[in-house]
């Protein structure tokens, strides 16, 4: 006798849930320290209370912004690089098309939407890309106001630097938006953050649960 | 009162007058003000005050970004300039103080020269508008995130140094004002075409608030580095900080 069972791949293979911890710890500290250096020129009508933020003044917030600034930086090229080079993009990630998601996500707010670890349904998908790619705006808005004399070029590309600024503000808001939305979804969802930590197997196709 | 003091010759404030607020603002106290989500993530204060690993190793991540910021810094790359009619008004006054506390030029005021520099012999306002000077409408953009455009005219610095037989090959320039502030900038960033000490603003004299009788306007770094009511310049090779860099803003603030 034998089996023709062979093991099956992990939802969440070790290198992702290594940089989607990494990757959270620098989005969540550039989050806290950049909400201290908007307060010091609130450019929407509203600050963010003193014990949200992370560096407690300016120079602090700062000081954090850029040290963090690295972690992201590194772990997002890391994610990237793998994501394209084992598959995963392809695979998991490829952008799905208008109709597939507007059913899903019907189905998904009717609740007949199940969640099946290591599967990637067309709302999540664009969820995913979505914030994949605000991160991405992040960075390279960060990096304009930043440098808007050495990078001038990509400062000139986002429309100088007070627009740069304005859309480095509204990529955050769009990642804090993603953040609740992402956390509501774990806590009604919580195997897969059993997957995120432990590394749990993909489940086949009839588990839709 | 301030008045009465400014026409005899007199600091519109002295340091006595505002000791609290001096205190509040004081390194300390503007770390301590309030509990921060870092503290709940024993972080506690990782604000840049504490002697803690954590801010031990914040310290160590801002001079290795001076090292990058020096790096990607480039002589001859030119911040973007802007017509004439481009610039802001009301032009924001900006300061550690506040605006009623500037201070007008002390009537024996020269530009002092200290350091590695050879010819030491301090400077008046005649003379230094003897030399070449270049104007540049440029956007100055604060530390704290908002941006204006602005208009000055003065001397190239490149060329005051070398007039004055300073050593380029320094490491650092340093600045003082009359009204207690300094900073510094590296060598590099002095030399740069478009850092000049600026004599002028809008066509016209530099009025107290805007930095009289010389300040120094550095278009290829913060604002804050663009130190108004300048007393002293000088050139050293030892690591001279300044008002804000010395409670935690980075140093090279490069844009």
């Amino acid at each position: 006798m034998y089996t023709t069972q062979t093991p099956r791949r992990p939802a969440h293979p070790l290198p992702i849930r290594i940089m989607h911890w990494v990757g959270a710890a620098a989005v969540i500290c550039m989050m806290l320290s950049g909400w201290a250096i908007y307060n010091a020129s609130p450019s929407l009508p509203f600050t963010f209370p003193r014990w949200m933020t992370l560096g407690g003044w300016l120079a602090g917030g700062i000081a954090w912004h850029i040290s963090a600034m690295w972690v992201l930086f590194m772990d997002g090229f890391a994610y990237l690089l793998y994501g394209a080079l084992s598959g995963h993009f392809r695979r998991d990630l490829h952008l799905p098309g208008p109709r597939a998601v507007i059913a899903d996500l019907g189905a998904a707010l009717t609740g007949r939407l199940g969640h099946r670890l290591g599967y990637y349904n067309a709302v999540q998908r664009l969820f995913y890309i979505g914030v994949i790619v605000l991160i991405c705006l992040a960075v390279a808005t960060g990096l304009s106001i930043w440098k808007p004399v050495q990078l001038g070029w990509l400062t000139d590309l986002f429309g100088g630097y007070p627009v740069a600024r304005g859309i480095h503000l509204a990529a955050m808001i769009g990642i804090a938006l993603f953040i609740v939305v992402h956390l509501v979804l774990v806590a009604i969802f919580p195997r897969t953050l059993v997957s995120m930590l432990a590394g749990s197997a993909a489940e086949p196709e009839e588990t839709v649960r | 009162m301030n008045r009465r003091r400014l026409m005899r010759g007199m600091p519109a404030v002295t340091a006595d007058e505002i000791r609290p607020e001096l205190n509040r603002i004081g390194r300390r106290g503007l770390f301590t003000r309030g509990l921060s989500l870092g503290s709940l993530a024993l972080l506690t204060g990782c604000d840049l005050s504490t002697h803690s690993g954590v801010d031990a190793a914040l310290w160590a991540m801002l001079r290795f970004n001076d090292r990058v910021q020096a790096a990607l810094f480039s002589r001859t790359r030119l911040a973007q300039t802007y017509p004439a009619s481009a610039v802001t008004r009301p032009f924001r006054f900006n300061a550690y103080y506040e605006e009623w506390q500037v201070r007008e030029t002390p009537p024996d005021w020269q530009l002092e020269l200290s350091g590695l520099i050879t010819d030491k012999t301090p400077w008046t306002i005649d003379k230094l508008r003897a030399l070449p000077q270049e104007a540049q409408v440029t956007r100055h953009i604060c530390i704290e995130g908002w941006s204006q455009i602005g208009q000055w005219s003065g001397v190239p610095l490149h060329v005051f140094l070398q007039r004055v037989g300073a050593d380029l090959k320094a490491r650092y320039v340093s600045f003082k004002c009359f009204d207690g502030y300094s900073t510094s900038v590296d060598m590099p960033s002095a030399l740069h075409p478009q850092t000049i000490l600026a004599l002028d603003f809008v066509d016209r004299p530099l009025r107290a608030e805007w930095g009289a009788p010389v300040r120094l306007r550095i278009p290829t770094k913060l604002g804050f580095k663009s130190a108004k009511n300048v007393q002293a310049i000088s050139v050293t090779n030892t690591y001279p900080g300044g008002y804000w860099e010395d409670q935690g803003y980075d140093w090279f603030s490069g844009s």
